[in-house]
């Protein structure tokens, strides 16, 4: 054992096991603090043109710098926030709870049903899920509403498919055999005995579905189909900058470490917590 | 009425159970034709080696083996076959009048529950208690199965506990409902030997303090010994022997119970060369059509190898499938 080693494990024991997830909350508490109340973190207005300042670059009036129309980048970023820790809730809602249900009915009743909804699943996993998304929103019309629907049509099946696999696993365990001697309706054993022990991956991936689903979200406004400018969106703030990359680089680099700084958060979230379930087995 | 025989009825009685597996050509049969009898407050075994059937007999008297496998028989509980109840009356039977435990305490305990929540859960299910109540009853519980401050360790989940203890705490959601019958699977196979001293000294005692019987399923002759009244001794699915313990492990009357007693070590006599039966148990694909244990028969004659030795009765209670049983009882 060298001594980088022994000091890195000394440094880890004294931050304590749990230190992604304790740095990964923290960061994301910051966010969404910021997405509850934009307002009083904003300099200034995230829409207000002001041409006596364009394309200024970093100072003490404007941290991130501002834009062709004299907009603030600092506050943009900040309301956009608010736009994209909505768009990791809506994104993944309804895949989480309609794709628990049928994993874990389709896990412990397994037959047709089972039958019916694999089939659909083994549909959606066999396209790309961007192009997918990007197809159905086309064809809805570009909007945050229309990419939640697109999300919501495919993003379930993650969902069931980790549900269903976990839910077959804990099905057999002596565990459920007990609770089934005990004379437990199926109902009560399969939502108060099986499914808490087999929504870990489920949660965990919920995580890093948020990070995908804030990506999304960016890549769908970078190409205009989802929050439409004016709108303050990190996609759309790095797609407006685009064609000022070499004078104005300000513009696109602020959103974009951004999106990476709440990228790393959800995931060290959902790293901390895997960890977390891990030990407690 | 025949006053002969003052036996008390049966409480549990399974006659011809059978369970299998496999295609209707191939089938495979794990248990065949089963027969004996639970009385009140009567502790009986059911022995034998891995793959005998002593599980999955235990099993299919809840109606735990589900389908592809296939029941028959018959599981009279109280007069009433278990095997042809709907489902909410099995329910009500499961848990309620029956009660099992199982070999792993670590994994037939839910590990996202305190063991308080599933001592209550249980009260909830199968009695009126209100939630006070219920919560009194839980701490009485744990006490009674011997946890040290079980008011403080009610509310602490399975991992915190060591294994003698959460085989103590399985015991005690399963007393919860104050059943008639409790079936134990292996309950302290997973133990080390003093803690299963103490765990087979609890059921007993749990047997005597609220009058229950217990059929007590384990491969450990001397946990037969040590706590059944009488006992089942079972080969390749079937019943080979069935007799007080004390007749059965004095006098033997089957080939496979006289093997079985012979590779036990036995405390103070002169130590001996231990005996064990040659060969292996049969697979379940490749049953010889007479008597399954004929291929490690030393007592072995033609009529073994024609067909299954039906059970016989060789004395009162006591009863074996070898035709042999003669010259097994003399040695």
């Amino acid at each position: 054992m060298t001594f980088a080693t022994l000091t890195a494990g000394t440094i880890g024991r004294a931050i304590g096991p749990r230190w992604t997830l304790v740095a990964g909350a923290t960061m994301l508490g910051l966010l969404i603090l910021i997405a509850i109340a934009p307002g009083v973190f904003s300099p200034y207005d995230p829409l207000a043109f002001d041409y006596k300042a364009i394309m200024q670059p970093p100072s003490a009036a404007h941290w991130f710098g501002t834009d062709n129309f004299g907009r603030d980048i600092l506050s943009r970023t900040i309301w956009a926030t608010r736009v994209d820790i909505q768009i990791a809730i809506f994104s993944t809602l309804f895949p989480l709870v309609f794709g628990t249900i049928v994993g874990t009915l389709t896990g412990y009743y397994g037959g047709w049903l089972d039958a019916i909804f694999g089939r659909l699943v083994d549909l959606v996993v066999t396209f790309p899920f961007l192009v997918i998304v990007i197809a159905i929103v086309a064809v809805l019309g570009p909007g945050l509403f229309n990419m939640y629907i697109a999300v919501s049509i495919l993003g379930w099946v993650f969902y069931a498919q980790l549900i269903r696999a976990e839910i077959r696993v804990q099905k057999q365990s002596d565990y459920a055999a007990a609770a089934r001697v005990l004379g437990y309706g199926e109902m009560r054993l399969i939502f108060r005995h099986l499914l808490p022990n087999a929504i870990t991956p489920a949660v965990v991936y919920l995580m890093t579905d948020m990070a995908l689903a804030i990506l999304l979200g960016s890549s769908l406004g970078y190409l205009g189909l989802g929050a439409q400018p004016p709108t303050a969106e990190w996609g759309v703030i790095i797609a407006e900058g685009k064609n000022f990359m070499s004078t104005a680089w300000w513009i696109s680099v602020f959103p974009g470490i951004a999106i990476v700084v709440a990228g790393v958060s959800f995931s060290m979230v959902g790293d901390g917590l895997a960890d977390l379930f891990r030990r407690r087995r | 009425m025949n006053g002969a025989l003052q036996m008390p009825e049966p409480l549990l009685s399974v006659r011809g159970l059978r369970v299998a597996f496999g295609t209707p050509r191939h089938e495979l049969v794990a248990v065949d034709g089963v027969d004996f009898d639970v009385r009140p407050g009567e502790v009986v075994g059911l022995a034998g080696e891995s793959g005998s059937g002593k599980s999955l007999t235990l099993r299919a008297i809840l109606r735990l083996v589900k389908p592809p496998a296939r029941v028959s028989g018959q599981v009279l509980w109280r007069g009433r076959d278990v095997l042809r109840m709907t489902e909410p009356e099995v329910r009500g039977v499961r848990g309620g009048e029956i009660a099992m435990i199982f070999q792993e305490p670590m994994s037939a305990l839910n590990p996202v529950l305190t063991v308080g929540t599933q001592i209550r859960e249980n009260l909830e299910e199968h009695t009126d208690l209100d939630r006070a109540a219920r919560q009194a009853r839980a701490i009485e519980l744990l006490d009674l199965v011997g946890i040290p401050a079980a008011k403080a360790r009610i509310e602490d989940y399975p991992h915190q506990f060591s294994g003698g203890m959460r085989q103590r705490a399985m015991i005690a959601i399963a007393l919860a409902s104050e059943p008639q019958l409790l079936l134990a699977d292996e309950p302290t196979t997973a133990l080390d030997v003093t803690i299963q001293d103490q765990i087979l000294k609890l059921i007993l005692r749990l047997r005597r303090d609220l009058n229950m019987s217990v059929v007590l399923v384990t491969h450990d002759l001397g946990v037969i010994a040590q706590t059944c009244d009488r006992l089942a001794v079972m080969y390749a699915g079937r019943v080979a022997e069935a007799g007080p313990v004390t007749e059965i492990f004095e006098r033997p009357r089957h080939a496979y119970t006289l093997g079985l007693l012979n590779s036990v070590p036995r405390g103070g006599v002169l130590r001996q060369p231990l005996s064990s039966i040659a060969g292996q148990p049969p697979s379940l694909s490749n049953r010889a059509p007479g008597c399954a244990f004929a291929p490690r028969c030393p007592f072995v004659v033609a009529e073994c190898r024609a067909a299954p030795p039906p059970l016989v009765d060789i004395a009162p209670m006591h009863e074996t499938a070898c035709i042999q049983h003669r010259k097994v009882g003399q040695r």
